[in-house]
């Protein structure tokens, strides 16, 4: 789950990582108001969950309480378009009002997994305020790294060693090592998939401060963290997608294409829409049934598929394991005869209990587009929706 | 034998519930020895003629058990792990998914000083076809005995290639999967290492994700292999920043993408597959051309 900024530093303060003083606005009377509190200079920053906001033109510097008005008047409401977010944007309701920083410099830190060796890494690179993967890609040497040993923890040598590699003057070695190991204990208590400090500024009085931080937790502990899941915004996610959610279907992702997809297992899941690209289609959607119990969760996740109005064709690829696909037969039987589901229906079905869940798509006389095997399910579902769009 | 599972493996089954039942119930039809299962506070019953225990200990102890298979929930299957290690068992095969990260963490810390070897999780398991030892939740009627090896993340992308293969009469050695998750207990570079080392595997289908660099690592390992492989990596077309399903499949940089996958495969060698339904018929060209059907 991502979380807002303001979100993120409330969270690092608690830990006792310094952050700049500020607070959340949804007005701009709010915004004016804390801006008062701050002493007129600060900063308006746009809440929303993307990276370049700046150059979106929504972070704008106030040096006023009515200019953080007005400046807060213009971000509030609009749709923050960046290269992360697609041409539709995402909507702002709320806006972080902080006092401005003297920058001396701006260095990099951040906290994730290494998957490959199975611990958290902690980065800092002094070339920050930038992309670090750009920054990977062309100065791989001005990047530096610490992992984390699950039995002792981070350790403060880790902390001076990377102070030390990013350039820190003596006298912020000890400070530089207690801010990364409370970020550590920060991304460790939280369950953390991704904590990131860009810029973590050198103010010009010798002070550490996080300018900006990104945090993003792991959905898989979700269930020991009640409190994080309270700060989900649904606004920042795609409303089917939250839709799809508070159905109980974790995995759908809203796409461009026009053929809906229902699929067991997420290879297999990502593996449809490849091949429906290679026969030259497009999907609309990623959905991963997983194991599906009960006729019901199939209906469900039909639902959300053929409500979808950039569906012409639904594909039901499912290679049973785990899942049986006599109840993934039993589901799409039930979505069309209550005629809900009124696509052309292409249906592929393999693995565990295939005769039965084959016998109970013949009996239901329904009009289902059988096929045999994966390229024949791509090549029938393209050929159906692309019949479907010249109608 | 194939990798990590033979006609002498004993299965033990850690969360004896419905799935484990079940896949029990599979495993025994196929003709895999499964000796116990392990439910907490349910020793001493018997279910399905399988005797239930409290613990990981006193299967291996009272019943020789040497592979332990895992269906514990998410939320405690990382102390499922460790008890299968701690009790000293060779090989423990984890099929839960939606672990929390950081319990894995954990557990693999654990796994690395111990004797155990993890496969998973989020995994569909480990089959030997012709020794008939089957430890996971893969359908069997899909499988034919031969000599391919197939190693994925995902579960559903090894029955899809199997079955591939298997209407083309093309047989299998056996599938191992790796797991969907961002940490698991064996790497694809170590799945190839495990076929590779296997005299009845002739070639190996490695069938990866978008997501990490675990592809790239196996593509290192490749130059050393004496077996073709041929490999397709999933999520060609799925958009950047999303997490497809798996915990492990986020395109969260360049590394992560497809392409990059697909040319550090090919560059060391590997055939890689565009389409997910060419996976057997290009692994039919590739056992043609060299001569090992």
């Amino acid at each position: 789950m991502k979380l807002h900024e303001f979100q993120a530093k409330e969270i690092l303060a608690e830990y006792g990582v310094p952050v700049p003083r500020g607070r959340v606005a949804r007005t701009p009377d709010e915004a004016a108001e804390i801006a008062t509190e701050l002493g007129g200079k600060v900063v308006v920053k746009a809440q929303a969950h993307t990276g370049g906001r700046g150059k979106g033109g929504g972070v704008k510097l106030a040096n006023s309480a009515e200019e953080a008005r007005h400046a807060a008047g213009e971000i509030l409401g609009m749709q923050l378009v960046t290269h992360q977010t697609g041409e539709a944007g995402l909507p702002v309701h709320s806006v972080l009002v902080e006092e401005q920083i003297d920058i001396a410099r701006e260095l990099y830190l951040s906290i994730a997994i290494d998957n490959s060796a199975g611990k958290p890494i902690l980065i800092a690179s002094a070339a920050g305020g930038m992309d670090i993967e750009e920054v990977a890609g062309k100065t791989p040497e001005a990047i530096h790294r610490q992992l984390i040993y699950p039995h002792c923890g981070f350790q403060p040598f880790q902390g001076r060693a990377l102070a030390f590699a990013i350039g820190l003057d003596a006298d912020l070695l000890r400070p530089a090592a207690e801010l990364m190991g409370n970020v550590a204990r920060a991304f460790e208590e939280n369950d953390g998939a991704i904590v990131e400090i860009n810029p973590l500024v050198v103010t010009g009085d010798g002070r550490l401060i996080a300018a900006d931080a990104k945090f993003s937790t792991d959905d898989s502990a979700d269930f020991r963290h009640p409190r994080l899941t309270e700060l989900r915004d649904t606004t920042q996610e795609d409303a089917r997608e939250v839709e799809a959610h508070e159905a109980g279907i974790e995995n759908y992702v809203k796409l461009d294409g026009d053929i809906g997809c229902l699929v067991n297992g997420a290879g297999l899941a990502m593996a449809t829409l490849d091949a429906i690209k290679f026969e030259g289609g497009n999907s609309a959607n990623f959905l991963d049934i997983g194991t599906a119990n009960n006729p019901e969760a199939v209906v469900t996740a039909l639902k959300i598929i053929c409500e979808d109005p950039d569906v012409k064709t639904v594909l039901v690829n499912v290679f049973g394991g785990l899942a049986r696909t006599d109840i993934i037969a039993e589901g799409v039987v039930q979505a069309m005869t209550s005629g809900m589901l009124t696509q052309p229906t292409v249906v592929r079905l393999a693995g565990t209990n295939v005769e039965e869940g084959l016998k109970i798509l013949d009996d239901s006389g329904l009009n289902v587009i059988r096929a045999d095997g994966f390229a024949e399910a791509a090549q029938k579902s393209v050929a159906a929706a692309a019949a479907a769009s010249k109608g | 034998m194939a990798v990590l599972m033979n006609e002498d493996s004993r299965v033990l089954i850690q969360g004896f519930g419905g799935a484990g039942q079940r896949e029990a119930a599979t495993s025994l039809a196929f003709g895999t020895q499964v000796v116990c299962g392990v439910t907490p506070g349910r020793g001493g019953q018997e279910i399905n003629g399988i005797p239930v225990l409290n613990t990981v200990r006193e299967g291996v102890e009272q019943y020789h058990a040497n592979v332990a298979l895992i269906f514990v929930p998410a939320p405690f299957a990382a102390d499922a792990i460790i008890e299968a290690a701690d009790s000293g068992i060779p090989t423990a095969i984890c099929i839960t998914e939606g672990i929390p990260t950081l319990d894995m963490v954990k557990a693999k810390a654990y796994l690395q000083q111990s004797a155990t070897r993890l496969i998973g999780p989020n995994c569909p398991g480990v089959i030997a076809v012709a020794e008939k030892a089957r430890a996971g939740i893969m359908p069997v009627e899909v499988y034919m005995p031969g000599n391919v090896g197939v190693i994925s993340r995902s579960g559903t992308l090894v029955y899809e290639s199997v079955d591939q293969l298997t209407r083309l009469g093309i047989g299998q050695s056996g599938s191992l999967g790796v797991g969907g998750d961002p940490v698991i207990g064996t790497s694809q570079r170590e799945a190839l290492e495990l076929f590779q080392n296997d005299p009845n595997t002739a070639a190996v289908v490695l069938i990866g994700e978008i997501g990490g660099t675990a592809e790239q690592e196996a593509a290192d390992y490749i130059p050393e292999m004496t077996k073709p492989v041929v490999a397709f990596i999933a999520g060609a077309t799925a958009p950047p920043g999303r997490r497809m399903g798996h915990a492990g499949a986020i395109i969260a940089g360049k590394a992560g993408t497809a392409s990059a996958k697909q040319q550090a495969l090919r560059d060391v060698g590997a055939t890689v597959v565009e389409s997910p339904s060419l996976i057997g018929a290009t692994m039919q060209q590739v056992l043609q051309a060299q001569g090992l059907t």
